[in-house]
């Protein structure tokens, strides 16, 4: 059991290697079709909040994808960076390019740790450890002093970029689509580097890249620690934001959000995560309108009460992923696109 | 008053008394863990919800079918342990042959759907639960007030881990079982239904869960959020003790219960982390667990 291989990411291995047809001109499509949404009326915050948790995803989808860990404690990276970067914008007013620099470096440390203690052991022990490490990051945040406990820290000024300043919506929106498009260009060169082809070779087998001589310890190390950082840096983008850090971004099901959201998009995919993403927040905000309709329709008052329990609705998303759908969105259109075009060839030749 | 580093000694046997109390909810836990992890190759998430359920359904037990605490002690694990073999049979089954992760992610989902009905039936808040009858009030050791609720507690889930312990290490169904746990397919061949011991092991590990969760109702407040509080401790005490032995896994959960009541009275911010501590340390020192052998 030392060599943790998701089998659907193992599936999509191959699917990877495809779309690296032309797959950057894909990418600078979606960012420029990502940066019109504004002008056809898309709600700037709900926007910006998506692609907070959708580079979360991608950073966390680094690890469980490409690397073959299961981490369920990424929400402390994200929690970690929101409320340093906001600490360091509100109560030292720290110009807010190094507020987020602070929240994310700030992450990566924790990761630095965590990622030291959990890869002494793999597999599942693995995802127990840094569960439990990121569960003792939230009692640290609960009782803090400058946490602000349950209320969080509120009302983060959002100050300036570089002389931008970001009191408008619409140029936040922009600042915040060019830290995502960096985010999300770096785990791209990184899975493609030969630093990434030696993550993939560690998922497939720990015990063959031990034996090909490659420090597998360390390699696990520094994924996790630039994993944590690009964590970091959504959680401190976040706060930017929304204007506040609170405890909800270190709990653990934050960490458990993060895993649905890259089990729905597609594990192993570059753009699965963010798909995933799109799906879980568009259906955390909507979640309570769905229930209200249900329950006009059905006349079960018992609906009225979904909104409160978004809990009961990703936990049967979580079911179903996992029994039927492993692959995910982005995995299972992968696949099938890979078999159509195979059978096409098979029949012309 | 005898004093202890500036503790009045009552106090300090009281903190210890709850710690052995927490300790035997830590230990019926990880043992149900690792008895199913050797089994079936799954860590079980919902090992939380489940031990939540076996409190609630004490109380919905008491509060709406008017069942008494010592009725709910055999029915609520009966009920789990229905639901367990309904859960591996339904969902669990199909992952035997996928990666450890995916088990895990699966009764993360269980978990979430089974707290997200009791939270939108009952809400969040904590409901009390009566101490029975016959365990009012407390005994005057002399030296110590022994609430009489908790001794029980403290004894019946020693005498549950002993007796699981030796279901395990001195029957022949134990034997079977340990054997099932190395080769099942050895097992198989010898005309044993394994499939079966499987489901039945899930359930059993469940129903302990169940129990444990009936004991805690009376200590605890009855609530919705109290089995996930509870699990990510345990996966704690399962990283410290290691999986590989049952005596292992009870002193462990009971230990590390008394280390985390003595941090309630010396240093009590610490209290909600030491076990995260110790285990980071643990992690240092000797990354199989203290009582785990590296696989």
């Amino acid at each position: 059991m030392t060599a943790a291989v998701p089998k659907a990411a193992t599936a999509n291995a191959p699917l990877a290697g495809n779309a690296q047809r032309s797959p950057l001109l894909g990418y600078v499509a979606l960012i420029a079709a990502v940066a019109l949404l504004p002008a056809v009326g898309a709600y700037p915050i709900f926007v910006m909040k998506v692609m907070c948790y959708a580079l979360f995803a991608c950073a966390f989808n680094l690890l469980i994808g490409f690397t073959g860990l299961l981490s369920f404690g990424h929400a402390a990276f994200l929690g970690m960076a929101a409320y340093s970067a906001g600490y360091a914008m509100k109560a030292w007013g720290w110009p807010t390019p190094l507020g987020l620099a602070f929240g994310t470096l700030a992450a990566a440390a924790v990761g630095f740790v965590f990622g030291w203690l959990a890869i002494r052991r793999s597999g599942i022990y693995f995802s127990m450890i840094t569960l439990a490490l990121s569960q003792m990051l939230y009692f640290f945040f609960l009782q803090a002093p400058y946490t602000g406990g349950e209320d969080g820290l509120q009302s983060v000024p959002r100050g300036s970029f570089f002389g931008i300043d970001l009191s408008s919506d619409l140029t936040l929106y922009y600042v915040v689509l060019a830290i995502f498009t960096a985010g999300f260009f770096l785990i791209y060169r990184t899975v493609h580097s030969p630093f990434g082809q030696v993550l993939t070779a560690i998922r497939e087998s720990e015990p063959r890249a031990i034996s090909l001589g490659y420090d597998v310890d360390k390699f696990k190390l520094l994924a996790f620690v630039l994993s944590a950082g690009l964590a970091g840096l959504a959680g401190a983008t976040k706060t930017l934001v929304l204007g506040f850090a609170t405890l909800t971004d270190a709990v653990w099901t934050t960490s458990g959000a993060v895993i649905l959201m890259t089990l729905v998009g597609g594990m192993g995919t570059m753009v699965g995560p963010i798909v995933g993403a799109l799906i879980i927040v568009a259906l955390e905000n909507k979640i309570g309108d769905l229930g209200r309709g249900l329950a006009e329709l059905t006349g079960i008052n018992w609906f009225n009460s979904l909104g409160e329990s978004v809990s009961l609705i990703t936990g049967l998303i979580f079911i179903l992923c996992v029994l039927a759908f492993r692959r995910g969105v982005v995995g299972e259109i992968g696949h099938l696109w890979h078999k159509l075009r195979n059978g096409s060839k098979n029949h012309g030749a | 008053m005898t004093d202890f580093f500036g503790i009045p000694l009552p106090a300090l046997l009281g903190q210890l008394l709850l710690g052995l109390v927490n300790g035997s909810f830590y230990a019926m836990l990880s043992l149900g863990l690792a008895v199913i992890f050797g089994m079936l190759n799954i860590i079980n998430f919902a090992h939380g919800a489940l031990y939540m359920m076996g409190a609630f359904l004490a109380w919905i037990g008491l509060e709406t079918l008017g069942l008494n605490y010592w009725t709910m002690l055999l029915v609520a694990p009966l009920v789990v342990g229905v639901l367990g073999i309904l859960i591996e049979r339904l969902l669990l089954q199909w992952l035997y042959k996928l990666d450890h992760l995916y088990g895990l992610l699966l009764t993360f989902g269980i978990t979430l759907v089974v707290e997200g009905l009791f939270r939108s039936f009952y809400g969040v808040s904590g409901q009390p639960y009566p101490v029975p009858d016959a365990l009012l009030g407390a005994t005057n050791l002399g030296f110590m007030v022994l609430p009489n609720y908790r001794a029980w507690v403290v004894a019946a889930s020693l005498v549950v881990c002993l007796a699981v312990w030796a279901l395990i290490e001195k029957t022949s169904l134990g034997a079977t079982l340990r054997a099932g746990t190395e080769n099942p397919r050895l097992v198989q061949a010898f005309g044993i239904n394994v499939p079966l011991m499987i489901t039945l092991t899930y359930a059993g590990g469940v129903a302990l869960a169940a129990f444990a969760g009936v004991l805690a109702a009376p200590v605890l407040q009855v609530s919705p959020l109290m089995g996930s509080n509870l699990i990510i401790v345990v996966f704690a005490v399962v990283v410290i003790g290691g999986m590989g032995s049952i005596l292992g896994s009870i002193l462990t959960g009971l230990g590390l219960g008394v280390i985390e009541g003595l941090t309630k009275v010396f240093y009590p911010e610490a209290s909600n982390t030491v076990v995260f501590a110790i285990m980071a340390v643990v992690l240092l020192i000797r990354p199989a667990g203290l009582f785990g052998k590296e696989k």
